[in-house]
Parts: structure tokens; C-alpha cells; sequence
């Protein structure tokens, strides 16, 4: 278990020497299915994972949880407190569960998790939970990530349904109205469907977004939000989507790899004091000192981020 | 602002509340100051046993476990937290314990294996230099 919580220390710090491991887990590696969980700040995500990962493990499956915060852009500090939810899967080998910072590194969460995915399934964890609050792009990046993405919604929304941050109706392959034991959810529900069957917002136009009941501190709704989450991994396996999508996000994945490293290249042959360092400051425009570094990139270096 | 200043390798730090005691106002308030000195808080909630405190620094590779009571346990608490490190070959990871604790628990405690005790009316600022001591890249 040490083993792969450093492992996943390495995947976060873009430690290059996890690759000798992962090269060693090659044919243990199974990828897991990715749901990932998204909303707003205190709809109620890491309860719902937690009765989740309740039910899952009634059925035998190993679950891990990679739940993510973002760290302060200026101290690079975080409080990570998804875990205080899930207490009582705390003494259970079968349940894993990490706390990531969203570090401010370009690609943010998504290199790291993905990486710490493939990990958790070398490790036998299947499926895994990505949580992360819908602030700023991470949302986004969740929905890059899993192959089933649950928004959760709330019967407090203020304004209503017409008020729900922008994007976030598109990345959602699942609706989650939790809370549904509070007034107004039916509401909530309501509005969702009828703006829903006016302008359909999957991008997926063969699935037709369901919205799940739940009340994540009752235990309400869990198992119809596991078949729906079910329901929409059958429907990309038969439809095809699965595969391509796999195929895409490696691609994604790979142009991502190749900017990590090459960014760190630049910042290293930009180094203060170096030939280049000079000649752009001479320049004061970055284009020709830029063709100097891929010039250098194609050299003989071995590419290591 | 570049994020650029912040440190790529955060150290990571445990906090949890041990006991039966049920406010946490205080760990709180240590969980923002640490945030702020640039550290990876991650809080574990009340009422945590020596085993689940272990067992979530394990999976979450923590450096440091920052322990909190206000029961007066800190005796048989803190030590079972060290033992159960010790059980589970993770000494590396260092102990530090928050409470009323009398100077001669401090002693004792000290003697076995907790790093370092801070009491009520601690500046928050002496807990941040006491680890950038401890972790000077930090
Ligand atoms: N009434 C009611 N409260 C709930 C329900 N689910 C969660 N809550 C409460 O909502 C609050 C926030 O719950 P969390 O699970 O921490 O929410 P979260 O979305 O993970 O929060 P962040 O990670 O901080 O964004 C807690 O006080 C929960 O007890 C529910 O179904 N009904
Ligand atoms: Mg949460």
C-alpha cells in the first residue's frame, strides 16, 4: 500500500524515475472505469462518493477515490478535507482514498490523475472516484478524465437551473439533484428536465442525460445513481464511443506529455546567465528564440521530463 | 502571478483530531495557518483512532501526522499513534501533538517519539518554523 501512495507522490511531483515502476506494472495494468463527481462547493460530492463506495463494496468491488482541491495559485498550499466524509471506510484495505492539490502545473490535475489512475488499477482498484469542486476550469478537466461525469446539483440554487455556471451542462453525463430531501429539489428537477428536452446538452446525441433523486446523508437514490452510471458505460461500450474516446485521450495525453517536457527544456535552456537568456532579452520578442529551442529539442538530449 | 514561486514538492501534513472530544475550532485554525506557509493540509475530521490516523497518512503519503486533543488522553494517545507507525514500518513519518499538556507529559512524550508538543497560546508561526526547521525546502 506504501508502495503505491509514494508511487502516486512521484506521478504528482512529474517524477520521471516512476517510470521505471510503471514499467514494471506494465502487464498488471488494467484500466479502471473513471466516474468523475463535479459541482459546485458543498452540493454534497464527497458524501454521495462515500455512500458510493458503500455500495460498491456490498458488491466486492475494490474502490479507490482520488479527491481534489485546488491549491492556492500563491503559497501552493491546500486544505484537503473531502476525507472527513468517508470515515468509515477509513480501516478498509479494499477502499483507497487520496487527496490531490491541483498543483498550478499547465495541464493541472489531469497528467497527475490520469497517471495515478493507471496506478490504481495496477493495484486492483476498479472503479475509481475523481471528486473535484467546480471551481475555475476543473470541471473541465474531470470531464477530460472520466468516462462517466456526474454533476451534482443542489435544491439551493438561488436563481434556479437558468443560473447554473456556464459549460457545466455540456460535461455532464449525469445529473445529480442530492439533497432531494430538502424543499425544492422537485423543482430543481423540473426546470432541469424541461430546459433539457428544449435544448439537449450532452454531447453525446445518442444519450439523453438522466437526472438522479439523491440524498447522499440518507442513503437515498445511490443505487439508481450506480445503475445510471452503469447504464451509460454500456451505451459508450455499444456505441463504439468508448474505444475512440480511449484512443483520443491517449493522443491528448501524449501532446500533453510532449509540452511538459518540452516546457521544461525551454525553462532550462532559458536559464539566467545562458546564451538564450541574452538573445531574448536582446529580441524582446519570444518566436525566434522559441525556433532555437525546438532547434535544440530535435538534438541528441534524451527527453526526460 | 506566476505559480511558479510555489514549491513543486509541498510537504504533506495529517491533521486529525483524536479523542472524544468534539470541537475543532482549533485544528482549524493550525489547518489555515499551515495552508498559508505553503503546506499540503490534509484534515481527517474528529474522533480519529491511532489506526485510522495511520492508515490515512499511509494511503495519503503524508510526511507529518499533526495531532489535536483536548481530552486529556494525550498519554496513551500519542504514544499508540507512534506504536502503530512503528507497527507499520513508517517511522519515517514524523509526530506532532497540540493540547493541554503539562511540561512533565511534554518530557515523556518527547522520550517516546513524539517530535515536538505544542500547548495553547503557541503562535501559530512558531508550529511553521518548527517544520520549516524540519523540512528546509519547504
Ligand atoms: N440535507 C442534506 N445535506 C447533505 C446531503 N448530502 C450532503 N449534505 C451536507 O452538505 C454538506 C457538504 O457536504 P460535502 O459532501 O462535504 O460536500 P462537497 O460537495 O464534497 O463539498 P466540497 O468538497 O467542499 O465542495 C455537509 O454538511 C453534508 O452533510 C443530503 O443529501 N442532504
Ligand atoms: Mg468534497
Amino acid at each position: 500500500m506504501r508502495a503505491l501512495a509514494r508511487a502516486i507522490t512521484m506521478v504528482e511531483r512529474r517524477d520521471a524515475e516512476v517510470r521505471e515502476l510503471q514499467q514494471a506494472l506494465r502487464d498488471r495494468v488494467q484500466t479502471p472505469y473513471v466516474v468523475g463527481f463535479t459541482g459546485a462547493p458543498g452540493t454534497g460530492k464527497s458524501t454521495l462518493v462515500d455512500a458510493l463506495v458503500a455500495l460498491l463494496r456490498k458488491r466486492e468491488r475494490s474502490v479507490a477515490v482520488i479527491a481534489t482541491d485546488p491549491n492556492s495559485p500563491f503559497t501552493g498550499g491546500a486544505i484537503l478535507g473531502d476525507r472527513i466524509r468517508m470515515q468509515r471506510h477509513a480501516l478498509d484495505p479494499k477502499v483507497f482514498i487520496r487527496s490531490m492539490g491541483a498543483r498550478g502545473h499547465l495541464g493541472g490535475l489531469s497528467l497527475a490523475a490520469r497517471e495515478a489512475i493507471r496506478l490504481l488499477g495496477a493495484f486492483g482498484f476498479d472503479p475509481v472516484i475523481l471528486e473535484t469542486v467546480g471551481v475555475g476550469q476543473s470541471e473541465l478537466e474531470v470531464a477530460a478524465v472520466a468516462d462517466t461525469t456526474v454533476v451534482v446539483l443542489t435544491p439551493n440554487l438561488g436563481d434556479g437551473v437558468q443560473m447554473i455556471k456556464a459549460g457545466i451542462l455540456e460535461i455532464a453525463d449525469i445529473f445529480v439533484v442530492n439533497k432531494a430531501d430538502l424543499e425544492g429539489h422537485q423543482r430543481v428537477a423540473t426546470e432541469l428536465r424541461s430546459m433539457l428536452s428544449l435544448a439537449p446538452k450532452s454531447q453525446d446525441k445518442a444519450w439523453k442525460q438522466p437526472i438522479v433523486a439523491t440524498s447522499a446523508t440518507r442513503q437515498e437514490g445511490i443505487e439508481e445513481l450506480w445503475a445510471a452510471i452503469e447504464s451509460h458505460r454500456k451505451h459508450r461500450e455499444a456505441g463504439g464511443k468508448a474505444k475512440a474516446q480511449a484512443e483520443q485521450r491517449l493522443k491528448d495525453e501524449t501532446a500533453e506529455v510532449v509540452a511538459e517536457i518540452a516546457r521544461q527544456r525551454a525553462r532550462e535552456a532559458l536559464a539566467d546567465g545562458g546564451v538564450l537568456a541574452e538573445r531574448l532579452r536582446e529580441d524582446g520578442t519570444p518566436y525566434e528564440v522559441a525556433e532555437e529551442i525546438l532547434r535544440l529539442l530535435r538534438g541528441p538530449r534524451e527527453l526526460t521530463p | 502571478m506566476s505559480p511558479a514561486k510555489a514549491p513543486a514538492k509541498p510537504v504533506r501534513i495529517l491533521l486529525a483530531k483524536v479523542g472524544l472530544d468534539g470541537h475543532d475550532r482549533g485544528v482549524k485554525v493550525v489547518a489555515r495557518a499551515l495552508r498559508d506557509a505553503g503546506y499540503e493540509v490534509i484534515y481527517t475530521g474528529l474522533r480519529q483512532t491511532p489506526e485510522m490516523v495511520v492508515d490515512a497518512a499511509l494511503q495519503e503519503d503524508a510526511q507529518v501526522i499533526g495531532l489535536s486533543l483536548h481530552s486529556g488522553a494525550h498519554m496513551t494517545l500519542f504514544p499508540a499513534v507512534v506504536s502503530e507507525l512503528k507497527k507499520k514500518n513508517a517511522t519515517d513519518i514524523i509526530v506532532f501533538g497540540g493540547g493541554i499538556i503539562p511540561d512533565d507529559d511534554v518530557e515523556e512524550l518527547k522520550k517516546q517519539g513524539v517530535a515536538e508538543l505544542f500547548t495553547p497560546g503557541t503562535p501559530l508561526q512558531d508550529i511553521v518554523e518548527w517544520l520549516r526547521k524540519r523540512f528546509p525546502s519547504s
